[in-house]
């Protein structure tokens, strides 16, 4: 590697730049990725940047189940998003439609019409779990534009309370997590 | 000569996905178009082959900013169902997450509207305050946004120390009447970006039938709390605030004041909260067939659900919502005609419009 690449690599990791799509999600993950980024929790200091248009952004943050009205606008959007990109899907929605599934209005999981590349579980997330994805998923972007292998999806771990079972985060479509549940 | 602006579904103004057709002649709006349903998720046939436990959490998921009010008011419509009478202290307990749940609610709306103002400042201090709120609804509950505090026959968690709560509650209090009260209230940058735009006038308010914060902006006084109490509210004191002009900056008055209002009603519920059981306990849930309707007022107005049983089933048969975006949508239009271009996002934001909850 280059001192050109290794310095782009570097940027990509310091400074990743979010675009967020609302798939038809209940506002509880959007709420939480707009706190992620305020005072409290600051993921700012990581450089992580709310961008209005996917033409900025690095790494797409997906939530909602994915309904059949937003599948070919996320389409569209992930196409937008300039190469190397990264994306997240964050709740429990996207990974495996939650509690909603069975719904014949939708057309989840996401990762069935882009790949995905960080699984961020909760019903809603914590703000803590968003921002960790949202490193990872940096990593991630870095790694890919040095090397330019397919990357398996990581489904990080929860945190915060346990899971008091009224998700459906164990529905048996769900990926499997590469990581051990602390 | 007009021409067409859409705006939408996917655009950074708006917080969720809705399309906004705007109609302009030059820089002045003439027309509004509104498109819905993206968000559609089929929740109510989805409620349909849910039994009566998961519907909760089913429907606790309608909305992430006002979930407790959605569970709070199947619940209700259940408990007619199957003749369950809550304990009074569960009515007082859901009073308090009802009224938090308000207050978080109210400062994340002014938290956007700042934002759309561009007011970025004031955008953060909000949502520094948000996150107080959320750490007293999280010492409640265990979780920050679906709280699964409500039950059939009265709620899951108690409040352990009202006292405890109630320190937290005030530290808040004082900290929005230093910080986000007067910039609403008194800053000029606040005041010349929000007087005079969006007017509805109080006849127009009528005609549309709209609800909550918005219809007490435009002068008229009605809240459910007050008009047909429901929980513990019959025994909480507090005024309605409403407001004549019926503009941008009416309904952030409005809303100002509903957040001393709601710290006012959270003082005396825990104060008051009496002894007891939180719940009727496991008795067996033995629903009547028929339809029973609830009415609650949420953050943005009047929810109501009207939920069927048939006979010795453990499904409903149609579990039907209406949310009070579904009813402050239509007073869009009138609001921005006549507008400029450039105020439309705060408009459209001003009644605090929900889709979510509006598709389902
Ligand atoms: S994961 Fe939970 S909070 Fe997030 S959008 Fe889905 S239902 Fe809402």
């Amino acid at each position: 590697m280059n001192l050109w690449n290794r310095l782009m690599c570097y940027s990509r990791r310091r400074s990743p730049w979010l675009f967020h799509m609302n798939g038809g999600s209940c506002n509880g993950c959007d709420i939480e990725l707009i706190a992620s980024l305020t005072p409290r929790y600051d993921a700012e200091q990581l450089g992580v940047r709310l961008e209005g248009s996917p033409r900025h952004a690095d790494i797409l943050c997906i939530t909602g189940p994915v309904t059949h009205n937003a599948v070919n606008a996320i389409k569209t959007v992930y196409g937008q998003v300039c190469g190397p990109k990264a994306v997240v899907a964050i709740g429990s929605c996207p990974a495996t439609t939650n509690v909603f599934i069975d719904s014949r209005t939708l057309d989840g999981p996401l990762n069935r019409h882009i790949p995905v590349d960080v699984f961020v579980p909760g019903c809603p997330p914590r703000p803590d779990a968003i921002i960790l994805g949202v490193a990872k998923a940096a990593e991630i972007l870095a790694e890919r534009a040095a090397k330019k292998i397919p990357i398996d999806p990581v489904v990080m771990p929860l945190v915060g309370p346990p899971c008091n079972g009224a998700c459906a985060c164990s529905t048996p479509n769900a990926p499997k997590s590469t990581e051990e549940q602390p | 000569m007009s021409y067409k602006i859409p705006m939408g579904p996917y655009h950074p103004a708006l917080e969720e996905p809705y399309k906004l057709d705007l109609i302009c002649e030059g820089e002045t709006v003439s027309d509004a178009k509104l498109h819905i349903g993206f968000n559609f998720r089929g929740i109510e046939h989805l409620a349909e082959s849910r039994n009566y436990i998961q519907v909760i959490a089913l429907m606790e998921r309608v909305c992430g900013i006002c979930s407790n009010i959605h569970t709070l008011t199947l619940c209700q419509a259940m408990e007619q169902l199957t003749g369950q009478t809550p304990p009074p202290r569960a009515q007082y307990i859901r009073v308090v997450v009802a009224e938090l749940e308000r207050l978080h609610s109210h400062v994340l709306w002014a938290g956007i509207a700042a934002k759309l103002m561009g007011f970025k400042t004031m955008f953060m201090t909000c949502f520094e305050l948000r996150e107080k709120v959320m750490d007293i609804l999280q010492a409640i509950s265990g979780n920050r946004v679906n709280y699964s505090m409500n039950r059939i026959g009265g709620v899951n968690r108690d409040i352990d120390d009202p006292l405890a709560v109630l320190a937290m509650v005030e530290q808040l209090e004082r900290e929005m009447v230093r910080t986000v009260i007067p910039i609403f209230t008194t800053s000029t940058t606040a005041r010349l970006r929000c007087a005079g735009i969006g007017v509805l006038s109080n006849r127009k308010a009528v005609s549309c039938g709209v609800v909550g914060p918005t219809a007490r902006a435009s002068g008229l006084p009605q809240d459910l709390r007050r008009a047909a109490p429901y929980a513990a509210y019959s025994e909480m004191e507090f005024d309605v605030p409403v407001q004549q002009d019926g503009d941008v900056r009416a309904r952030l008055l409005v809303r100002a004041l509903e957040i001393m209002e709601s710290c006012k009603i959270l003082r005396q519920a825990l104060t008051k909260m009496p002894p007891g059981e939180i719940s009727t306990g496991d008795a067996k849930i033995a629903f009547s067939a028929g339809t029973a309707t609830s009415r609650v007022e949420a953050p943005r107005g009047e929810v109501m659900y009207s939920v069927s049983w048939k006979e010795s089933s453990r499904n409903p048969s149609r579990v039907h919502v209406r949310t009070p975006t579904f009813v402050n949508m239509p007073a869009i239009r009138w609001m921005v005609i006549g507008a400029r271009l450039a105020d439309t996002p705060l408009i459209q934001a001003s009644i605090d419009p929900c889709y979510s909850c509006t598709d389902r």
